[in-house]
């Protein structure tokens, strides 16, 4: 300590100049427009190039999971392919045109900066509008919803995730299709709540909550989560119901965008009846 | 050493003044702005103690930043300049030492010393600043060519001043 001291005082002159020029820089930073803007976008820069590389490195040791978890989505897309049905020559299904009634585009992601345990919590993607993303858009694991886009860069998008009371999801219940909204009552990462389920509805533990494909950016039918508790509060006509969320947020890493390509269409049209 | 207290608060004043109140508006092709006010670190006394030496320097830039609108700025510049203030006068020493008693001025030891000490000095303080104000290196030739146009602008009024104000001295 006291050869620190010793140090510290012969250099007295060096180190008193370091102070007084943090203070200066500190000075230009916080009170010049232009430097501050400087500053600020270059330090943006390096912070989301470390999350980058720091991510890179993560990766590594959540393989086993991911493989595990792309290899069942393998499994069940393979399921739905026209080959693994059942073909049947009595009765004959229509086709549409696959380039008139697409509907929904798909562009895989990987999440960079991801945060659980605030109040209001953001997702960061690898992705931005270079790739086509654009604000509004959902963002879904392979397990259920993961949240929805509102900005972007040139090359990364920030994502509302569903541990973020800001956003409210419309959703129903698959069993009745009963319809309400699933909002973050910011307690656990695990759970959610669904709101609106009106009284006489038929509600049972571990139904599926899915995406009512009323909100224009979820396609319908999409996986939420499960109905884990069913509470009635005195003197409402709606029930409170908890969800457990399907995904599994603090361990997410690719994820997909969905762009619904009628979006606007159909956000215009409603516009334009309230009026 | 007491003596010398009110003529540097004088001087402090003065170039302060002259700075805010003059050179700042002069404006040549954007390319020339002279920042006289460094004078009065230039002529601090040898024995001016090394903390001393940094806080002058911080106030002084600190009073030209607040009139200028460059909070930091200046006083960043300053620093630097005052921090190598000590080594340039070692470089510079002559032979025997700097005689006590004596300031860093042409009166003493000479213009041809005092030049060299002060084109030194004054270019570093030029370049950190303009670094400063642009916070960026990429357009360096544009920041190299301001720096040495307007260490010359300095170092000519530096020239002037002097022989306002110091040619008296010499005869005494």
């Amino acid at each position: 300590m006291r050869n620190f001291l010793r140090f510290i005082l012969r250099h007295h002159f060096t180190f008193l100049f370091i102070l007084f020029e943090l203070i200066a820089f500190i000075l230009i930073v916080s009170y010049n427009q232009n430097q501050r803007a400087i500053y600020l976008s270059s330090s943006s820069k390096v912070a989301g190039d470390l999350f980058e590389s720091v991510n890179n490195v993560e990766q590594y040791f959540a393989l086993k999971d991911v493989n595990g978890e792309l290899s069942s989505e393998n499994a069940f897309l393979r399921s739905q392919m026209p080959t693994s049905f059942k073909q049947s020559k009595d009765y004959f299904s229509l086709v549409g045109d696959s380039a008139s009634t697409h509907q929904y585009k798909y562009r895989a992601c990987k999440i960079v900066n991801n945060t659980v345990r605030k109040h209001f919590n953001y997702i960061t993607l690898d992705k931005g509008t270079r790739d086509g993303i654009k604000p509004d858009m959902g963002v879904l694991c392979n397990r259920g919803i993961v949240g929805i886009v509102i900005k972007c860069t040139d090359n990364f998008s920030t994502a509302l995730s569903i541990l973020n009371p800001r956003l409210k999801i419309s959703a129903k219940l698959k069993e009745s299709d009963f319809f309400g909204s699933v909002s973050w009552d910011t307690k656990s990462t695990l759970f959610s709540t669904l709101d609106e389920i009106p009284e006489h509805a038929n509600v049972n533990l571990g139904d599926k909550v899915i995406t009512s494909g009323y909100s224009s950016t979820f396609p319908e039918g999409i996986l939420i989560g499960t109905v884990d508790e069913v509470v009635h509060p005195e003197g409402e006509s709606f029930f409170k119901i908890k969800v457990k969320l399907s995904a599994d947020f603090s361990k997410l890493s690719y994820v997909e965008v969905v762009e619904n390509i009628f979006q606007e269409q159909q956000q215009q049209l409603e516009e334009e009846s309230k009026k | 050493m007491i003596s010398l207290i009110p003529r540097y608060l004088f001087n402090f004043f003065f170039f302060v003044l002259l700075q805010v109140l003059i050179l700042n508006k002069m404006e040549f092709s954007g390319y020339l702005n002279p920042y006289l006010y460094v004078f009065f670190i230039l002529t601090l006394p040898f024995e001016t103690p090394g903390w001393l030496l940094l806080v002058l320097a911080s106030i002084l830039g600190l009073s030209v930043d607040m009139f200028s609108n460059t909070i930091g700025m200046h006083m960043a510049a300053t620093l630097v300049m005052a921090f190598i203030r000590p080594f340039v006068l070692e470089r510079f020493s002559p032979r025997d030492n700097y005689e006590p008693g004596t300031l860093p001025l042409p009166s003493y030891y000479g213009f041809g010393w005092f030049l060299k000490y002060a084109v030194v000095l004054v270019f570093i303080h030029h370049l950190f600043y303009f670094v400063i104000e642009s916070f960026s290196i990429e357009n360096f030739v544009k920041i190299l060519i301001k720096t040495l146009g307007s260490t010359i602008f300095t170092m000519v009024m530096m020239s002037v001043t002097l022989l306002f104000t110091y040619h008296k001295k010499r005869r005494i």
